[in-house]
């Protein structure tokens, strides 16, 4: 049986279990859902490629016109078809939906968002410290999500997702008719259209500082825990995770 | 060194982004594929089909909220002589015909239909596409329209077959489209003659158009001439219940 305890490392660090099985495999399958998604839905948006607010369009002002954006962009397919798009589009979307319910059962049953999301108060009391560290491009390795981590995690797994998820279905006529109460929490049809996009604009957004920083901070060392789930640190394993105290110099 | 490292990740992923974009191309060309991801439609039909009661109402909104000018899409003047022959003469010589699986197939004038139980509605129309316009309609109950002509035990769709050769380019088939007996005998599934209490316009469908209010704005099939109650619509035409679904694969349950 393979061990989750700590192995020591080459240079003195350690190897530590970092991320469970079912947070490695659902979060590739969440990568390759919103790939798809994006692409698609960028496609969708070609068919009719103007945003409102409110219950429905006001053609002459649209509150933003897309279309001249939008050429330069891929999509999925690469031509335009709208029938495609939407077939790749909601399978996909069923797919992040059924990922993310088993992601999040997980981590409510085995306590991964108590435990690793939720900063402690010593992690909460570091924020400012963390936050230079991250305008250094400094990134110690440390056994825990640090805790600028912790927050955009929590925001994008109980705040974006959840919103993108909702705010498509309110663009359903026939879940309208089930939940007309999402639709009034959106303000409209066409308020949940332009919010999904919002929301896919922050995703993006998210995966672009997401992905440089899982290139900037060790590239390998974050591919490899979130392929076998062990991580290397720098630190010894009782050494105290906050970030080191700043001196009056650096405050300033 | 590290500056070149990451210049060479980044190329790497915007390579290996539109490696993964184009072969997805030739993946979407495999029947195989193109089925699979048809499980996305089932399922949303399957779920949404549990989740709401046969007789939930789409909203429906107030006279402040009806569009200043209801969007016309698809055919605004359908081609065909026969049709601009009935057009000119205020339709007075159009008859509906509902035939198929019936025990008695009957036709309708217009001036029937709008005698006919009705049902005057604000709703929204969602297009495919992504707008959204509202609309009043007023129409006969197409439920009661159907109980007439009394379906026989294998009946399970109605087809409505339409005057107007898509988007008015001759070169396209006559539009059609189907529904299943749960959407036909919804009290918000109307024949609708009349657009924001005037007789419905040549470009919003006239003489009368489906509405089919849970459901997308190509499911409201215009310039309806005749309706079919069948068992299948696997040997009608493409054999996807629709023309759009026929042509380019839009899902036949269009809730979503």
């Amino acid at each position: 049986m393979r061990t989750h305890d700590d192995i020591p490392a080459p240079g003195g660090r350690i190897s530590v279990y970092r991320h469970a099985g079912l947070v490695r495999v659902t979060h590739w399958i969440n990568a390759l859902c919103v790939f798809v998604l994006i692409l698609s839905g960028l496609n969708i948006l070609k068919a009719h490629p103007a945003l409102y607010w409110g219950s429905q369009s006001d053609f002459a002002d649209p509150w933003l016109r897309v279309s001249t954006w939008l050429q330069h962009l891929p999509t999925l397919p690469t031509m335009r078809d709208l029938a495609t798009g939407r077939n790749y589009h909601f399978f996909f979307a069923w797919v992040l939906v059924i990922n993310g319910a088993a992601y999040l059962g997980y981590g409510i049953w085995r306590k991964h968002f108590a435990r690793d999301l939720v900063p402690t108060r010593a992690e909460w009391g570091a924020i400012v410290e963390v936050a230079k560290e991250h305008a250094k491009f400094h990134f110690p390795h440390e056994r825990r999500y640090n805790v600028i981590q912790q927050l955009t995690y929590l925001a994008i797994i109980f705040g974006l997702l959840p919103l993108v998820v909702l705010s498509g279905l309110a663009m359903s006529p026939a879940f309208d008719a089930i939940a007309p109460w999402v639709l009034d929490f959106f303000g409209g049809r066409q308020s949940a259209r332009t919010v999904h996009f919002l929301c896919a604009v922050a995703i993006v957004l998210f995966i672009f500082v997401h992905v440089t920083l899982v290139i900037v901070s060790g590239f390998k060392n974050n591919i490899v825990s979130m392929i076998t789930g062990r991580y290397v640190v720098e630190r010894a394993p009782d050494a105290p995770v906050d970030a080191p105290k700043a001196t009056p110099a650096e405050a300033s | 060194m590290d500056l070149n490292r990451r210049n060479w990740f980044a190329r790497a992923f915007a390579g290996a982004g539109a490696l993964a974009v184009g072969a997805c191309d030739s993946v979407t060309r495999a029947p195989t594929v193109r089925n699979g991801l048809r499980l996305g439609e089932s399922l949303s039909m399957s779920v949404q089909r549990l989740f709401m009661n046969r007789r939930t109402l789409a909203r429906e909104y107030s006279s402040s909220d009806i569009a200043p000018k209801f969007r016309a899409n698809g055919s605004k003047n359908p081609l065909d002589p026969a049709y601009r022959a009935l057009a000119a003469n205020g339709f007075r010589d159009w008859r509906l015909q509902i035939g198929g699986l019936v025990e008695n197939p009957y036709e309708l004038s217009l001036e029937e239909i709008r005698a006919a139980s009705a049902r005057t509605q604000i709703t929204r129309h969602d297009c495919v596409e992504g707008w959204s316009a509202i609309g009043k309609w007023t129409g006969a109950r197409l439920g009661p329209l159907i109980d007439r002509a009394q379906l026989k035990l294998e009946a399970r769709y109605l087809v409505f077959y339409c005057a107007d050769n898509t988007e008015d380019n001759p070169a396209r088939p006559l539009y059609y489209e189907s529904i299943d007996l749960i959407d036909a005998y919804h009290e918000q599934t109307i024949l609708a003659y009349e657009l924001n209490d005037e007789p419905l316009p040549i470009e919003n469908g006239a003489p009368i158009r489906l509405r089919v209010e849970r459901q997308l704005g190509y499911k409201q099939a215009k310039y309806i001439m005749r309706i079919e109650a069948v068992e299948s619509f696997a040997n009608i035409r493409g054999g996807k219940g629709g023309y759009w679904e026929d042509r380019t694969g839009y899902e036949w349950y269009a809730g979503i």
